[in-house]
C-alpha cells in the first residue's frame, strides 16, 4: 500500500494547496468480520473536497468494498448520513478543512441507534417505520375548491422550518433517548407531525397530538439538543418539538 | 423470489410517484420500486418552480404557455404534448396544494408564482411571472408530498433494488428482473403493465448537477433491447453550476433579479438576448456564458467562470426566498450573496432525449408509430417530446406530473382488462450471467478510471460547443472504453450490499448511453436548441425538423443505426409555426 494515497475528486494539483489527512473509518462487513474494527486511509485532499469526495476516493482507488449510501452529493437527499468525528453530519455537506487540519485524522462511524448492515450503511427501516406512524399525510376532507385553498404567507411560515426535513435521520440517530429506547419515535418524526399540526389546511390535529402524546411521542424528549446540533438543514428542532408538547398541552386542557 | 402486481412502476422520483398514485387510483394492484429509499431521488434537487399559467401575479394563459414551450424547444417540441401540458399542469398545480404541497403564497394566500427563462407573455412580449414555488426548494416538496401521498395510499415500496432487465416477449413487456442490494438476490417481477420512471444519464459528464446515482439505467435497458433512443443530442447543460462543482443553482436566482456578470463587470446578456436578458432560455444563456469565457472574460483562478450577482437584491429576498442556494454558496464556496458576487458556471443538467412514448406514455419501438404494449415511461427517462430541443426551466417538473399521471392512468386502464402475459422461461437468465460475467472477470481494468475517462472525453467533445471531428474521436473513445469495459472485474465477493457490483453495472449503462447521445449528435449536421454544431452554425428545417431515433445495431457492436420520426408541428386546437429563434 502507497504510504499516501493521492488526491481526491478534481484536485490533480491545480495550484491548490493539499492537504494531507488521515480518514479512519469504522468497517465491518458480517459476512468476513465478528465484530467492527478501525481502518485509516491516508490520503491528499483539497481543503474544500466534501468528505463525501474523499470517500469516494477510497471506495474508487483504494477499497472497493467500502460500504456507504450517497446520492444527490449536495444535501438534499439525505443518503450520506454518518458521525464524523464524533457528530452526525452528510458526508457531503462537510469540507474536509472544516473537520481537520493538515496531517490530521477525520473519523467516520455509522450513524448510531439503528442496526449496522455494513460498514457506514445501517437499515433504515425502523426510521421509516416511525416515520409512517405519524400520519405523514395532508388530511382534508372537504371538497377541494376549483383552485388553491389560500394560506397566508405568515400561516406558510409556520411549517417552513419543519417542511425543510430531508429524512436524513442525523437528529433521530443523534438523540440518547433513541439510543436506549428504540420505540420512542424520535425528532424527525415530531419534526414530519410538526409540519402537519401547524399546516393551517390540514384537518387531523387532533389525532397527530394524541400520537404525540402516546408514551412513544414527544413526552420522551429531554432536551438534550442533540438533534438540532446535527441537523444538516439548520432546522431549530427542539423549538419545533417545544411546540409540539405546547401544543399536546393546550389539547388536554 | 418471484413477484406479481397489476402494474409495476420503476422509480419513486416524481414521475414515479405520481404514476404509481394514479395507477393505484384506477383499482389495480401497484408496487414502486426504487435503486434507493424514497425521497432519495433527485427530483428533490429541483429548486426553482413548476411552470403553470394560474396568473395568480400577472396576466397569464395556457396558449402563452404553449407557444413558450414550442419556440423554447426550438420548434422540435411536439404540439399536442405541449398542448396537453399546458392546459393540465394548472389543475395538476392545484391538484399538488390539495395534496398538502407548502407553496410558497402571495400576500391574497395564492401560490406564489416568480419569472423563468424561457417564459413571456402575449407570445414573447416580456418576461411573466409563472413558475409556481416553493421557496428554492420546490423538488424537494413535490417528492416528499408524493411521497407521503403514497404512504397514505398504501403503496408497496420495493426499496433499494436495482433493475437489472426488462422482459419483452413479443412486442409485450411482462415484467423486470432485479438486484436486491440487501441479500444479492434476483427477483423477478411479473407485470401486465410496467412504468419506467428512473431518471435521467446526467453522470455521463464530468462537471453535472446530478446524483451520483442518474446513470440512465433504464433508457441503456430499453437501447440493449434494438429498442430506439428519441433525440438523445439534445442534452441540456444549465447555465448556472457552482463553479468546479456543478452544483445546481437555480434559475430562480435570475427570475428574482439576479444578473449574470463577466470579468469586468459588464451584463453581457444584455448583447445576447436584448429583450428578456438573463431570463433567456438555458441553452442561450449557457452558450453565452461559454462564449464570454473563450473570449477570455471569465471569472476565478481558471477564468472558466462568470458571476451571478444578487447584491442590490433586498437581503430577505436572497435569505428568505433562496435560501437554498445561499446556503450552498456559503458551504461549498464560502461565498455570501448577500454581499459576494458567486462564480457559476454551466453543468451538465437534463437529457430531452429518452425513450419515446406517445402522449400517453406508451413507449415506441419505432418512429412509424409502433408501441411495446403494456410498458411505459415518464418523466426525465421518457421523450414526449415536450421538451424538444431545449426544455424550458420549471417544465421537468410540470412533465413529471403531468405526464407521469397520465402513464399511471393509462396503464391502470390497460392492466384492468389485459391477462398476465407469459413470463419467459427463466426470465433471469441474462442478469445471472451480467452478474457472474462481473464478479468472475480476470482483468484489472478498474470501473473509477473508466468512468472518469468517459466525463471528461464527453464534456470535451460532446459538450456544449460541439464539432463533427471532436465527436468522431468520442465515437471512437466510447468503443475503447466499451473494450476495456469488459475488462471491469468486481473484487468484492460479498453477497449483501455489494455497492462495487451496482457501481460497475452502472457504468455498462452510462457507456451505452454516451454511444447513443454521440452517435445522434454526431449525425444531426444543423444546430438546434442545445445541440450547437460549429460546422453546421445554422437551423436547417428543411433537413432536420424530425427527431433522432437512435438504435443499437444488434448485428454489429458498437454501431449506432439511426432512423427518425416526425415532429407533430400541430396542437389538437393551436399550432405555431416554426419561425426564428429570438429573444
Amino acid at each position: 500500500m502507497p504510504e499516501v494515497y493521492p488526491a481526491p475528486a478534481n484536485a490533480a494539483a491545480d495550484g491548490v494547496a493539499m492537504m494531507r489527512v488521515n480518514v479512519k473509518i469504522l468497517r465491518y462487513d458480517p459476512e468476513k468480520d465478528r465484530k467492527a474494527h478501525w481502518e485509516t486511509y491516508p490520503v491528499e485532499a483539497q481543503p474544500g473536497d466534501r468528505v463525501l469526495d474523499v470517500i469516494n476516493w477510497v471506495k474508487w482507488y483504494v477499497d472497493p468494498s467500502l460500504t456507504f449510501r450517497r446520492s444527490c452529493g449536495h444535501g438534499i437527499c439525505g443518503s450520506d448520513a454518518m458521525m464524523i468525528n464524533g457528530r452526525n453530519r452528510l458526508a457531503c455537506k462537510t469540507l474536509v478543512r472544516d473537520v481537520a487540519k493538515q496531517g490530521g485524522t477525520i473519523t467516520v462511524e455509522p450513524i448510531r441507534g439503528l442496526k449496522v448492515e455494513r460498514d457506514l450503511l445501517v437499515d433504515m427501516d425502523p426510521f421509516f417505520d416511525a416515520y409512517r406512524a405519524i400520519m405523514p399525510y395532508f388530511i382534508n376532507e372537504d371538497p377541494p375548491p376549483p383552485a388553491e385553498r389560500l394560506q397566508s404567507p405568515e400561516q406558510a411560515d409556520r411549517m417552513a422550518h419543519s417542511s425543510n426535513c430531508i429524512l436524513c435521520a442525523c437528529c433521530t440517530t443523534s438523540c440518547p433517548i433513541f439510543w436506549v429506547n428504540g420505540s420512542y419515535l424520535g425528532p424527525a418524526s415530531i419534526v414530519q407531525a410538526h409540519r402537519f399540526i401547524f399546516d393551517s389546511r390540514d384537518q387531523a390535529t387532533n389525532q397527530r397530538l394524541n400520537i404525540m402524546n402516546q408514551n412513544t411521542g414527544v413526552w420522551r424528549c429531554r432536551t438534550a439538543y442533540n438533534c438540532t446540533e446535527a441537523c444538516p438543514r439548520d432546522i431549530p428542532i427542539t423549538t419545533i418539538i417545544e411546540e409540539v408538547k405546547r401544543a399536546v398541552m393546550y389539547q388536554q386542557s | 423470489m418471484h413477484h406479481r402486481y397489476d402494474v409495476l412502476v420503476v422509480g419513486a422520483g416524481g414521475a414515479g410517484l405520481m404514476a404509481a398514485l394514479y395507477a393505484a387510483k384506477g383499482n389495480v394492484s401497484v408496487a414502486c420500486i426504487s435503486k434507493l429509499y424514497p425521497t432519495r431521488s433527485h427530483t428533490g434537487a429541483a429548486q426553482g418552480g413548476i411552470g403553470a399559467a394560474l396568473g395568480n401575479v400577472a396576466e397569464d394563459h395556457w396558449e402563452w404557455h404553449m407557444f413558450d414551450t414550442v419556440k423554447g424547444g426550438d420548434y422540435l417540441t411536439d404540439q399536442d404534448a405541449a398542448e396537453i401540458f399546458s392546459k393540465d399542469i394548472i389543475e395538476a398545480v392545484y391538484e399538488l396544494e390539495h395534496m398538502g404541497l407548502p407553496f410558497s403564497r402571495t400576500p391574497e394566500g395564492k401560490i406564489a408564482q416568480r419569472k423563468f427563462g424561457g417564459h413571456t407573455r402575449e407570445f414573447g412580449k416580456a418576461a411573466v411571472e409563472r413558475s409556481c414555488y416553493a421557496q428554492d426548494r420546490t423538488g424537494h416538496m413535490i417528492l416528499q408530498t408524493l411521497y407521503q401521498q403514497n404512504v397514505k395510499a398504501g403503496t408497496t415500496f420495493y426499496n433499494e433494488f436495482h433493475v437489472t432487465d426488462l422482459i419483452i416477449e413479443n412486442g409485450r413487456c411482462c415484467g423486470v428482473v432485479a438486484y436486491h442490494l440487501a441479500t444479492g438476490e434476483i427477483h423477478t417481477f411479473h407485470a401486465k403493465a410496467v412504468i419506467l420512471a428512473a431518471g435521467g444519464y446526467g453522470r455521463v459528464y464530468k462537471i453535472t448537477s446530478n446524483a451520483l446515482t442518474l446513470t440512465g439505467d433504464l433508457m441503456s435497458i430499453y437501447y440493449r433491447k434494438g429498442l430506439p433512443l428519441e433525440d438523445m443530442e439534445f442534452y441540456q447543460f444549465h447555465p448556472t453550476g457552482l463553479a468546479k462543482l456543478g452544483i445546481l443553482v437555480t434559475e430562480g436566482i435570475r427570475g428574482e433579479g439576479g444578473i449574470l456578470r463577466n470579468s469586468s463587470g459588464e451584463r453581457f446578456m444584455e448583447r445576447y438576448a436584448p429583450t428578456i436578458k438573463d431570463l433567456a432560455p438555458r441553452d442561450i444563456v449557457s452558450r453565452s456564458i461559454i462564449t464570454e469565457i473563450r473570449e477570455g472574460r471569465g471569472v476565478g483562478r481558471d477564468k472558466d467562470a462568470v458571476h451571478i450577482d444578487l447584491t442590490h437584491l433586498p437581503r430577505e429576498v436572497i435569505e428568505v426566498k433562496l435560501a437554498e442556494i445561499t446556503d450552498l454558496a456559503r458551504t461549498y464556496l464560502g461565498q455570501d450573496p448577500v454581499k459576494d458576487l458567486v462564480a457559476v458556471q454551466p453543468t451538465a443538467h437534463y437529457a430531452m432525449g429518452g425513450i419515446p412514448t406517445d402522449v400517453n406514455g406508451l413507449c415506441l419501438a419505432d418512429g412509424q408509430g409502433t408501441s411495446v404494449e403494456g410498458l411505459y415511461a415518464a418523466g426525465e427517462q421518457a421523450c414526449v417530446s415536450l421538451h424538444g430541443a431545449n426544455r424550458l426551466g420549471t417544465n421537468s417538473l410540470g412533465d413529471l406530473i403531468v405526464f407521469g399521471r397520465r402513464a399511471g392512468i393509462a396503464a391502470a386502464v390497460y392492466a384492468r382488462q389485459a391477462e398476465y402475459p407469459e413470463m419467459p422461461e427463466n426470465p433471469e437468465q441474462d442478469s445471472i450471467e451480467v452478474i457472474s460475467r462481473l464478479k468472475n472477470a480476470s482483468g484489472s481494468d478498474n470501473a473509477a478510471v473508466i468512468r472518469k475517462e468517459l466525463q471528461e472525453s464527453m464534456m470535451n467533445n460532446v459538450g456544449i460547443f460541439r464539432n463533427g471531428p471532436d465527436m468522431e474521436k468520442q465515437v471512437e473513445i466510447v468503443k475503447e472504453l466499451k473494450d476495456r469495459y469488459r475488462n471491469v472485474s468486481v473484487s468484492d465477493p460479498s453477497v449483501r450490499y455489494n455497492s462495487e457490483l451496482i457501481e460497475a453495472m452502472e457504468l455498462g449503462f452510462l457507456l451505452d448511453c454516451a454511444e447513443a447521445a454521440t452517435a445522434s449528435a454526431l449525425n444531426r449536421k444543423e444546430s438546434r436548441g442545445a445541440h450547437d454544431r460549429e460546422d453546421y452554425p445554422e437551423r436547417d428545417d428543411q433537413n432536420w425538423l424530425k427527431h433522432t431515433m437512435a438504435y443499437k445495431d444488434l448485428d454489429r457492436p458498437g454501431n449506432v443505426v439511426i432512423g427518425y420520426k416526425e415532429v407533430a408541428l400541430k396542437g389538437y386546437t393551436r399550432a405555431f409555426e416554426p419561425k426564428p429563434r429570438v429573444y
